[in-house]
């Protein structure tokens, strides 16, 4: 069995990481879900939300990632995101612009699935900012 | 015959020109660089997308329910032309390249009876093509005038206000110019189908970046699970590659500009070394014809008296 997974976290401005670690949560549009070694082979978009690696030394390395899709092949994670960056320079001007345009996507959702599914992640990103503010 | 004093004002003149073509050359030289490595950074990402909408999009082709901006409108009426140039000038021909490929390409699909928009990006293309298609301009250019650093965010403003365009459907094709850098002294302009996205394309440049995709055909062929399925991955995914293809020739297109700006400057610069040697030579000539020409003036006084 593998230790470890080769990731690759790419934005459209740069890669961010190309390197093994042990595990990632990812935000799929369908639920959270972790990769570990030998995940099955997945693609799937994402929303946004928090990229959680746990590197080889055990450490925690987290992104904001939004808009885009994840792959999962040969031990191999690759993340395509249209936005990502650290957790830590992540700033509060930056979640009220993601909250704002979750707003107005919930406000142009047509069926009361897609509205579930928007104010779902409405939810989270306020909660995130929440939990930032306690942080800083 | 120019005096004495007005040759040695254009020579001064010729002298201040080179040193500002001179400083444009190192700036855009500086410049380039970063515009280089911007243009690099942003390849990895493009490379994967069009590799994983080109695996979903051989799969889905033919089947129902796939998005328009793979498979068009069905119609091929209306089309729309996105000409991205500088927004300043001084850069050789680079801009008249562009804009004399994208003006080629809006005669051909006048004479095939098609209707044509286009819209500009960058101030000079727009100051070309207004003269002859000011009519066929939708908008005043995308100004991105005031941006050091080209960011997604601008390309992504961009990618919007077309696909918003397309879902009212105001075009059944978009075509993309922009000037591919191939090295600091070859630009070259290029047009690029951008809805609905050509797959051929995307498969010859996969081709041409093939670890990538060596990478991937390793394994025995996965079995993927697809979450959501496969369709919607696939219409989630083809509006957001507008965005990154304009990216890439926004960034495609500043690495170009800054090439041709550093090599017309280079050529300017030494224009004006040439001039300024051939007014020198002159200017010492006659400054030497008119010493000559006092001395025989008094010596043949003196001989008179």
């Amino acid at each position: 069995m593998a230790e470890a997974i080769q990731l690759e976290l790419v934005s459209p401005e740069k890669e961010l990481a190309s390197r093994l670690v042990k595990q990632v949560v990812v935000p799929g549009t369908e639920g959270e879900f972790q990769v570990m070694p030998d995940h099955a082979p997945v693609l799937t978009t994402l929303k946004p939300g928090v990229l959680a690696i746990t590197e080889i030394s055990g450490a925690e390395t987290r992104f904001f990632v939004r808009g885009g899709y994840a792959e999962v092949a040969n031990n191999q994670l690759i993340v395509l995101a249209e936005r990502a960056i650290p957790l830590e320079q992540l700033s509060a001007a930056e979640i009220d612009r993601e909250i704002r345009w979750a707003q107005e996507d919930l406000e142009d959702a047509r069926d009361e699935e897609e509205r579930r599914k928007l104010s779902e992640r409405l939810d989270f990103l306020i909660q995130l900012k929440q939990a930032l503010q306690l942080g800083h | 015959m120019p005096s004495l004093k007005d040759l040695r004002n254009r020579i001064n003149s010729v002298k201040a020109t080179q040193k500002i073509t001179k400083a444009m050359q190192m700036v855009a030289a500086a410049k380039l660089r970063r515009a280089q490595e911007a243009a690099e950074a942003a390849r990895p990402y493009s490379v994967r997308m069009n590799a994983v909408i080109a695996k979903l999009a051989a799969n889905l082709k033919d089947q129902e329910g796939v998005s328009p901006f793979l498979k068009g409108t069905g119609r091929d009426d209306v089309h729309l032309l996105v000409v991205c140039t500088a927004e300043r000038g001084l850069c050789g021909a680079f801009n008249a390249n562009i804009a004399k490929l994208a003006a080629s390409e809006i005669d051909r699909l006048k004479a095939a009876g098609k209707t044509v928009k286009v819209l500009c990006v960058g101030r000079k293309g727009f100051d070309l093509l207004k003269r002859t298609y000011g009519d066929l301009m939708i908008d005043d250019p995308v100004d991105l005038k005031q941006v050091k650093r080209i960011r997604f965010e601008h390309a992504h403003e961009i990618a919007d206000r077309l696909i918003r365009m397309f879902d009212e459907g105001a075009f059944d094709v978009c075509t993309l110019f922009y000037s591919e850098f191939r090295s600091v002294i070859s630009q070259k302009p290029r047009m690029l189908q951008l809805i609905p996205a050509k797959l051929e394309d995307l498969e010859t440049e996969e081709g041409e970046q093939a670890p990538v995709q060596s990478n991937a055909a390793e394994g025995p062929p996965a079995a993927y699970t697809y979450e959501p399925d496969e369709k919607e991955i696939l219409n989630d995914l083809l509006p957001r590659n507008v965005s990154v293809q304009v990216f890439r020739a926004l960034l495609e297109n500043a690495a170009s500009e800054q090439g041709a700006r550093m090599t017309a400057m280079d050529n300017a610069t030494r224009n004006a070394g040439e001039m300024i040697r051939t007014l020198t030579l002159s200017y010492n000539r006659q400054r030497q014809a008119q010493i000559t020409k006092e001395l025989i003036e008094i010596i043949s006084g003196a001989e008179a008296l």
